[in-house]
């Protein structure tokens, strides 16, 4: 009876869902500390320009599905561009470094999407305890949490219908809206912290909890780190460090806290 | 080998507890010694305290939970250090799947015990085999029916080899089908008697063949006497009426996208006072679906859904999904499958007040309404009670209390029978035919054939996948025009 809305599911078997995930982190710290530490326009420029040829490494070939996970993305970006055009201190119109700003957004973001988009947290969960010793408790915790996400939307859905079926709806009153929308989602809070607790008890009955004590937790996937991970870091690192390159050649270079 | 494999013993010994923050004790005194390999049926009235023994057995009532008094012990040890030893099932697949493919979800227990990698694959073939799973490893958990998830969390339980297997009411969230899969899962895994079995669960007949031993965990406190809860007003009962609310031609259908959940085909039903019709079918044959159009929450896609001058009043035309919540309440009532989702205060006294106060009765009016459906109800001891500490069966009964207080022309209930015991299945089961006789056009979505076949009026059976349009038959010979004698079992009273 209980019908789950968006199927997470296995993500397709894309070609960057295959790098390991602790190799796509390094990757994207190496691209996040190279596009904030200029504010150029160059650097940014190439590094969205690298990124975008991974998209259907990443599985997102239909320009829809891709503006169905960047549209918040590509909004906060063009935010950001028009607020430094309104105000940005030469008082002339600052073209170039508006949309510097944009790129420098994007070029940090979409990373993240690619991550997201083409690797199962299954893998990601696997990676960070295996490789990096991240407590198995948060990361399986988190995972679960995950799994839990999409049931949380048909709950609102019936939490609005059971207020609306109780009587209680706000009509054309903001502040009612405002009050009704609080209570539903303390409503959601509470439904979300039983289900939660519901799904720890039945996780610590199959042995995922402190009492098992010095048992130390296996992996049945387990997570590997092949030369095609190692290349995939040493690439981005190479990119990066290029960009830089160039971009201090060129004199167009510019530190992020110089005048 | 592990040490103590094989079935295990259970020990109760002077058990009692008291879950913090509440006076009085969920169980107390218990005594009781089950054998290796027996396979025992707990049974008890709503509210007895049999989840928290079982959860007590399963080790998992820690001492941060509440007080506890007396033992349980699992092969000797308390149940809290024999954890290893014992699998659980609890009502929800939901709830318990960690993971987003069948076999890691499986492996996730024994990954825990820090079984070798090398193990555990193997292992998770054979539990799956054992209870019957016909998917790849590489299933996703989500496209699974409720059925077949519970049989995975099954799968999950007994990949570790437990000796004693805990079963908290498996099937009270599947339908027929999909527990008659956990059934055949269970009837699998014990043939062999390697596990010792105790099962809690309404629907008790079932399992009958697979028991040895029935085990009645006394109840304390009794309910008061049942009161009569008045009858509805504005609308009086007479054969040939016209329908208050019906469904023209109402079909629902999601966007292309998310073509795969369920829709609803087109269709007719009318309800009529004092009459009760059945929406019966398959899971995705879009039942609740049409319980949602029909109760005002959701706008069909296509065809109408059109209340009576009688019932819509000064509301004219407009179609029940545009009423304003307040005009709504007091005439189309609504009962959803999770009574937590209706709950909105914190006192059972102030839910059944608030419908009546929603729809403009006075303080006073609204007051009576609530302590007279209290006292009908025998909910009076928990007037001040949160209603999300109540008992499943309590809850029950009061979800459908707070649709009846505000006295709505129409009833729409959607699984009200679902899981529940039977005195508390009875009890619905008076309180519908009160509401009934008194005129209400009551709705029933349910799976449940025993209330089907004795109570209602006429039933829809709704098929899936169909594109043709489905048209309300009445269930029994001659049922459509005279209503069912007044000897039969949940027939109509006097109309008072």
């Amino acid at each position: 009876m209980t019908t789950a809305g968006t199927v997470t599911g296995t993500p397709p078997a894309v070609w960057l869902g295959r790098i390991n995930p602790v190799a796509q982190i390094v990757a994207i710290l190496a691209i996040t500390v190279t596009a904030l530490a200029t504010i150029d326009l160059l650097t940014p420029a190439v590094l969205v320009a690298a990124e975008l040829t991974l998209l259907p490494a990443a599985g997102l070939f239909q320009p829809r599905a891709l503006l169905a996970k960047t549209w918040p993305l590509l909004l906060s970006a063009a935010g950001v561009a028009w607020v430094n055009l309104l105000f940005s201190a030469s008082g002339g119109w600052d073209w170039t470094g508006s949309a510097a700003l944009a790129l420098r957004v994007i070029a940090v973001a979409l990373p993240g999407v690619l991550f997201v988009a083409s690797t199962d947290p299954v893998r990601v969960a696997d990676a960070l305890t295996v490789h990096w010793k991240v407590s198995t408790r948060f990361a399986y915790g988190a995972l679960a949490a995950i799994r839990l996400a999409p049931l949380l939307v048909l709950e609102w859905q019936a939490i609005r219908r059971a207020r609306r079926a109780r009587g209680v709806d706000a009509g054309r009153n903001p502040i009612a809206a405002i009050r009704l929308f609080g209570g539903a989602a303390f409503a959601l809070l509470v439904a979300a912290i039983r289900r939660g607790s519901r799904l720890a008890l039945a996780m610590d009955a199959r042995g995922f909890d402190a009492t098992a004590g010095s048992t130390e937790r296996t992996n049945a996937r387990g997570s590997v780190l092949r030369s095609r991970d190692h290349l995939y870091v040493a690439g981005a690192v190479l990119l990066c460090a290029t960009t830089t390159a160039v971009s201090v050649a060129t004199g167009l270079w510019h530190p992020v806290f110089s005048s | 080998m592990r040490v103590g494999a094989g079935p295990a013993a259970v020990d109760v010994v002077g058990f009692g507890f008291r879950y913090s923050g509440r006076p009085e004790w969920a169980v107390r005194d218990m005594d009781v010694r089950i054998e290796p390999g027996e396979r025992i049926l707990l049974t008890g009235a709503s509210g007895s305290g049999k989840s928290t023994l079982l959860t007590a057995m399963a080790g998992l009532l820690g001492p941060d939970s509440g007080d506890a008094r007396g033992a349980v012990r699992v092969d000797g040890r308390t149940a809290v250090q024999a954890r290893d030893r014992i699998g659980i099932l609890f009502q929800d697949p939901e709830s318990q799947l960690v993971m987003s493919q069948a076999g890691d979800d499986v492996a996730f227990g024994l990954e825990n015990r820090g079984v070798p990698a090398g193990e555990i694959w193997p292992r998770v073939r054979a539990a799956l085999d054992a209870v019957g799973f016909g998917y790849p490893l590489d299933r996703s958990t989500h496209a699974l029916s409720g059925g077949e998830k519970q049989r995975l969390v099954l799968a999950g339980a007994m990949v570790a080899e437990p000796g004693l297997l805990l079963l908290d009411e498996p099937t009270s969230q599947l339908d027929p089908d999909g527990a008659e899969l956990v059934r055949a899962a269970v009837a699998r895994i014990l043939a062999d008697r390697g596990t010792t079995l105790v099962l809690i669960d309404h629907e008790a007949s079932p399992w009958l063949p697979l028991i040895d031993r029935v085990l009645e965990v006394p109840f304390g406190t009794t309910q008061g006497p049942l009161l009569p809860i008045g009858s509805t007003q504005g609308v009086l009962h007479s054969n040939g009426e016209d329908p208050l609310l019906r469904a023209a031609g109402a079909g629902y259908s999601y966007r292309a996208d998310t073509a795969a959940r369920p829709a609803l085909a087109l269709t007719d039903v009318e309800l009529t006072a004092g009459q009760v019709t059945a929406i019966t079918g398959p899971n995705g044959s879009g039942k609740s679906t049409l319980g949602l159009l029909l109760a005002g929450l959701k706008a069909p896609t296509v065809g109408r859904i059109v209340a009576s001058p009688k019932l819509a009043g000064r509301l004219g035309d407009r179609p029940p999904h545009r009423w304003r919540a307040r005009d709504l309440v007091h005439r189309i009532g609504t009962v959803f499958q999770n009574p937590e989702h209706q709950f909105l205060t914190g006192r059972v006294r102030d839910e059944l007040s608030l419908g009546p106060l929603r729809a403009g009765a006075g303080d006073r009016a609204a007051h009576d309404r609530a302590e007279e459906l209290l006292q009908r109800l025998g909910l009076h001891a928990y007037a001040d009670a949160n209603p999300f500490t109540l008992s499943g069966g309590q809850q029950r009964r009061l979800s459908v209390a707070t649709s009846l207080a505000t006295r709505p022309s129409v009833l729409v209930l959607d699984e009200p029978t679902f899981g529940q015991d039977p005195v508390t299945w009875a009890e619905l089961v008076g309180l519908l035919a009160e509401a009934r006789d008194a005129g209400t056009a009551v709705c029933l979505i349910s799976h449940d054939a025993r209330l089907v076949d004795g109570f209602a009026d006429q039933e829809l059976r709704l098929t899936s996948g169909v594109d043709h349009r489905q048209t309300a038959g009445f269930t029994g010979p001659g049922a459509a025009e005279t209503p069912r004698s007044s000897d039969d079992q949940l027939g109509r009273n006097p109309t008072k």
